[in-house]
C-alpha cells in the first residue's frame, strides 16, 4: 500500500518525525527553538543543493546567492516597498527562480570543476551587486525591517510555521527527485552521453533541475529573512554557499535529507563549540576531515552503511546512494 | 492588535503570570549577578580591534572588582566574527540563553544594525560605544539603542571641515573605503567644507582591503590640491599612510585623517611614515590633561601598547553604564528606569577628563580635538591635541529637525554645496 507515494512503513515513520519534531519547541528554551528554526531552514538550503549536486551531479557553488537574492527581495518588498509579507514572500521566490534561471543559462553546458567555477563567479557578481548597489541594498550594512507578520512573532509560533512549510516543500523535492523527470537527472549523473544517445535533451533537463532547485533555495531565503528580519551581504556571499555545500555533503550526498542532518550538526556544532573557545572555525574545520575521512558519503551515508551491515550481515553488497524504488513497485 | 501592542501585552501577561507564580524568582533575580553580554570580534577581519574592546571592557570591570552598585558583574563575551549573521545569533544566546540583562560592542556597522534591529523587538538595552552608523541616534533612533561613549561618524568631521577652512584651504580631495562608515565620514566634512567656501575637487571611493594605492595616490598627485583627506581603517590606513609617503606626497600635501586611521591600532606599528598626520575625534591619547594621563599610563602598564580608540571607548561605555547602575541602586531589572538613568547620567571620570552627556538623540556631546601624530620621547607615536571644539553635537551647528530632512550622507550625497 502507498501513502502520499511512501511505503506505509514509511509514511509512519515520517509521520513519527513529524510528531516529534513539531512537539519540539514545546521541551526546548527559546534560544533553541531559534536554534532548530535555523536548522530548518538550511536543511531546506543543503537539500535544493543536492537536488542538483546528489541527483544530476552538478554542485554549485552559487546557491547561497540565490538563497540570499530571495531574502533581499523580501526584505526590501515589505521593509521598503511595504508589501504584505505574503506578497514579499511571493516576490522573493519569484526573484531567486530568475536567478537561477540566469546561472542555469550560463552553467548547464558545463560540467565538474567548470561547473562550479561558473557558478562560483555568478554567485559572486550578484554579491558585489548587493553590496556595491547601495541605494537599494544598504550596501554593506544590509537591509532592516518587520518582516515578520504579528501572528509569526513568537518563537514557537514561528517555528511551527517554517515547520510547515518545510514539511510542504521537502516533499515536493522527494516527489521532484523520484519522478520520471528526476531520473533523467540521475541518469546524467551517471552517464551525460548514454542520455544523449538515448534522445533525452541534456541541457534542457539540467537547466530545468537548476530552476527548480533555485526555487527551493528562494523558499530557504524568503524563511531565513523572516527569522532575522534582516538581510546584509555576508547572506549573499561565497562563504553562505560554502556552507550550504558543507551541510550537504556533511549529512551525505544524494540523500536528500541528509540535509537536515547535515545543517543540524553544522549549526549545534557551532553553537556548542564557540561556547567554549574563540578557534571554533578550526574545530569546526578538523570535523570536516574527519568526516569526510571516516564517513565520506556523510552522516546519512555512514548510519546507513551501519544499518546495512547490522540487519542484511552482508557488508559487501554495495548500498546504491538513492534507492529508487525499485524494490517496493508493488 | 498591532506587533507592538500584543509584544507589550504579552509581556505584561507573562510578567504578571511570572510574578504571581514564582514570587522566589524575583528575590533571586534582585541579588543574583548583573550579567552583560558582550558581543566582539574576535575573528574575522577586524579581530584585533574586537580584542581590545575586550581589553577596554576587562580594565574598567577589573577596577571595580567586578562589583556595580554592590552586585557582581559577569561578562559573558561572544565573538561575532565580523558578521552580521553570527552576531545576531549571538546576540540572540545571549539574550535568552545567557540571560543577559544588557548587550554592549560590536565593532563593524553591519553587525550593529543588525543586532540593533533584534534589539528593537526584545528591548533589551543595547549599548554602542564603537558603532558609528549616523541614523541610530538621528533618522532611526531606537530606544533602547544608546551610544554610550560613543560618536556618530559624521559629528567629528564637521568641525574638522571648519579647521579646513581656518587652514586657509580651498581645495580638498578625499579617498575613502567604499562604505558606510567612510560615506558618512567624508560627507560631514564636505559639507561644511564647502558650505564654507571651500571645493571638493575629486573624491575617491575604494573598496575595503586594497592592497595597492598606487592608481589612486598617481591620480590625488596630479590634482594639486591644498590637502588631502584620506578615510581609512584597519590594514587599509597602514597601507595609505606608507604608500602616501613612499609615493613622495607627505611632506608636498599636508595628509588629514579620520579619527581611525591615526588611531593607535594603525599607528603603533607605525614610524616616520605617519608624523604630522591630522585628524578630529573626541579622545586624544597624547593629551597632557591629568586624567588622560593616568588612564592611558595605567592601560599601558597592564596591556603593553597605548589604548587605541577601541579600548578607550569601551572602557568608557561600560563605565558609563555602571554609573547609571549606581544612581538606581544596581536594579538592571527595571528596564525602563535603567534605560532611562542611562539617558540622563553625565559620564564623570572617564579618560577624556571631562564630564560627557547626551543630546536628546542618545548621542554625546564631546569637545572634539584637533589632533596631530606627533612623536613621544620614546619614539612611539601618539596624537596630540592641536586645538579644540567645545561641546559638539552630531548635527554640529545645524538644526537637528532640517538637518535630519536631507538624505542621510552616501556615495551619490555627500552635503557638498554647488559653487
Amino acid at each position: 500500500m502507498k501513502i502520499a507515494g511512501m511505503t506505509s512503513r514509511a509514511a509512519v515513520a515520517v509521520l513519527v518525525v513529524l510528531v516529534i519534531a513539531a512537539a519540539l519547541p514545546l521541551l526546548l528554551s527559546n534560544y533553541r527553538i531559534e536554534l532548530a528554526t535555523e536548522i530548518l531552514i538550511f536543511g531546506v538550503l543543503a537539500m535544493s543543493i543536492d537536488i542538483l549536486s546528489g541527483f544530476a551531479g552538478r554542485t554549485s557553488l552559487g546557491h547561497g546567492a540565490i538563497f540570499g537574492v530571495s531574502g533581499y527581495v523580501v526584505v526590501y518588498a515589505s521593509a521598503q516597498a511595504g508589501l504584505s509579507p505574503a506578497a514579499a514572500i511571493l516576490l522573493g521566490v519569484i526573484a531567486a527562480t530568475l536567478v537561477a534561471v540566469v546561472f542555469a543559462l550560463l552553467a548547464v553546458r558545463t560540467s565538474g570543476v567548470y561547473f562550479l567555477l561558473l557558478t562560483l563567479a555568478l554567485g559572486m557578481i550578484v554579491w558585489g551587486i548587493c553590496l556595491r548597489w547601495t541605494q537599494v541594498t544598504g550596501g554593506e550594512n544590509g537591509l532592516r525591517g518587520d518582516v515578520r507578520p504579528a501572528f509569526l512573532v513568537g518563537h514557537r509560533a514561528f517555528y511551527w510555521a517554517v515547520l510547515a512549510a518545510t514539511t510542504l516543500v521537502s516533499y515536493a523535492m522527494w516527489r521532484f527527485v523520484r519522478s520520471p523527470f528526476g531520473l533523467t537527472l540521475l541518469g546524467i549523473r551517471d552517464s551525460e552521453s548514454r542520455m544523449k544517445s538515448l534522445g533525452y535533451n541534456v541541457p534542457l533537463h539540467l537547466f530545468i533541475g537548476f530552476a527548480v532547485s533555485g526555487f527551493f533555495a528562494g523558499v530557504a531565503g524568503a524563511l531565513y529573512a523572516l527569522f532575522n528580519n534582516f538581510v546584509s551581504p555576508s547572506t549573499v556571499a561565497l562563504q553562505q554557499s560554502v556552507e550550504g555545500v558543507l551541510m550537504m555533503i556533511a549529512g551525505g550526498v544524494g540523500t536528500l535529507f541528509g540535509g537536515f542532518v547535515g545543517a543540524a550538526a553544522i549549526i549545534a556544532l557551532e553553537n556548542v563549540v564557540s561556547a567554549y573557545t574563540e578557534r571554533w572555525q578550526t574545530v569546526l574545520g578538523l570535523t570536516f576531515i574527519v568526516i569526510m575521512i571516516f564517513a565520506p558519503d556523510g552522516i546519512i551515508g555512514m548510519l546507513r552503511a551501519i544499518l546495512v551491515f547490522r540487519f542484511r550481515s552482508s557488508p559487501h553488497i554495495a548500498e546504491p546512494r538513492f534507492e529508487l524504488g525499485n524494490k517496493d513497485t508493488s | 492588535m498591532d506587533r507592538r501592542q500584543f509584544l507589550k501585552s504579552s509581556t505584561a501577561l507573562a510578567a504578571v503570570a511570572g510574578a504571581a507564580a514564582m514570587p522566589w524568582r524575583r528575590v533571586r533575580a534582585q541579588t543574583g549577578p548583573i550579567k552583560i553580554g558582550l558581543l566582539t570580534p574576535l575573528t574575522g577581519v577586524v579581530a584585533s580591534g574586537g580584542k581590545e574592546m575586550v581589553e577596554g571592557v576587562q580594565f574598567y570591570l577589573e577596577s571595580v572588582n567586578y562589583q556595580i552598585a554592590g552586585r557582581k558583574v559577569e561578562l559573558v563575551i561572544e565573538d561575532d566574527a565580523s558578521n552580521p549573521d553570527t552576531a545576531l545569533q549571538k546576540a540572540r544566546r545571549l539574550v535568552e540563553q545567557g540571560n543577559c540583562q544588557m548587550l554592549i560592542g560590536d565593532l563593524l556597522a553591519n553587525t550593529g544594525l543588525a543586532v540593533a534591529n533584534y534589539v528593537k523587538g526584545t528591548g533589551t538595552p543595547y549599548f554602542i560605544p564603537i558603532i558609528a552608523a549616523d541614523d541610530l541616534t538621528q533618522r532611526h533612533r531606537i530606544r533602547n539603542v544608546i551610544r554610550v561613549a560613543g560618536y556618530s561618524a559624521s559629528a567629528f568631521t564637521h568641525p574638522f571641515g571648519d579647521w579646513c577652512l581656518k587652514q586657509g584651504y580651498k581645495k580638498i580631495a578625499t579617498i575613502s573605503q567604499d562604505y558606510t562608515f567612510g560615506h558618512e565620514q567624508c560627507g560631514g566634512l564636505a559639507q561644511v567644507f564647502t558650505e564654507g567656501g571651500g571645493q571638493i575637487v575629486q573624491q575617491f571611493w575604494h573598496p575595503l582591503n586594497t592592497a595597492d594605492f598606487s592608481p589612486y595616490l598617481g591620480q590625488l598627485a596630479d590634482l594639486k590640491v591644498d590637502a588631502i583627506f584620506a578615510m581609512e581603517t584597519g590594514a587599509d590606513a597602514t597601507r595609505f599612510i606608507q604608500q602616501y609617503a613612499s609615493f613622495g606626497l607627505k611632506g608636498k600635501t599636508p595628509l588629514l585623517g579620520s579619527m581611525n586611521a591615526t588611531d593607535q591600532s594603525v599607528i603603533r606599528t607605525l614610524g616616520e611614515e605617519c608624523d604630522g598626520i591630522v585628524s578630529a575625534a573626541h579622545f586624544a591619547e597624547g593629551s597632557d590633561n591629568p586624567v588622560t594621563r593616568k588612564f592611558v599610563k595605567e592601560y599601558e602598564a597592564k596591556y603593553g601598547k597605548i589604548p587605541s580608540l577601541y579600548g578607550f571607548s569601551m572602557y568608557s561605555g561600560i563605565m558609563w553604564v555602571a554609573q547609571a547602575l549606581e544612581k538606581i541602586g544596581g536594579k538592571v531589572e527595571d528596564r525602563d528606569a535603567f534605560i532611562d538613568a542611562v539617558l540622563k547620567t553625565e559620564l564623570v571620570g572617564s579618560p577624556l577628563g571631562k564630564t560627557v552627556k547626551l543630546d536628546a538623540y542618545g548621542n554625546p556631546i564631546y569637545d572634539v580635538q584637533i589632533r596631530k601624530t606627533v612623536k613621544r620621547a620614546d619614539g612611539k607615536y601618539w596624537n596630540v591635541p592641536v586645538t579644540s571644539y567645545p561641546g559638539v553635537s552630531q548635527f554640529w551647528k545645524y538644526d537637528p529637525e532640517t538637518y535630519m530632512k536631507q538624505p542621510p550622507y552616501s556615495r551619490t550625497f555627500q552635503g557638498i554645496k554647488k559653487a
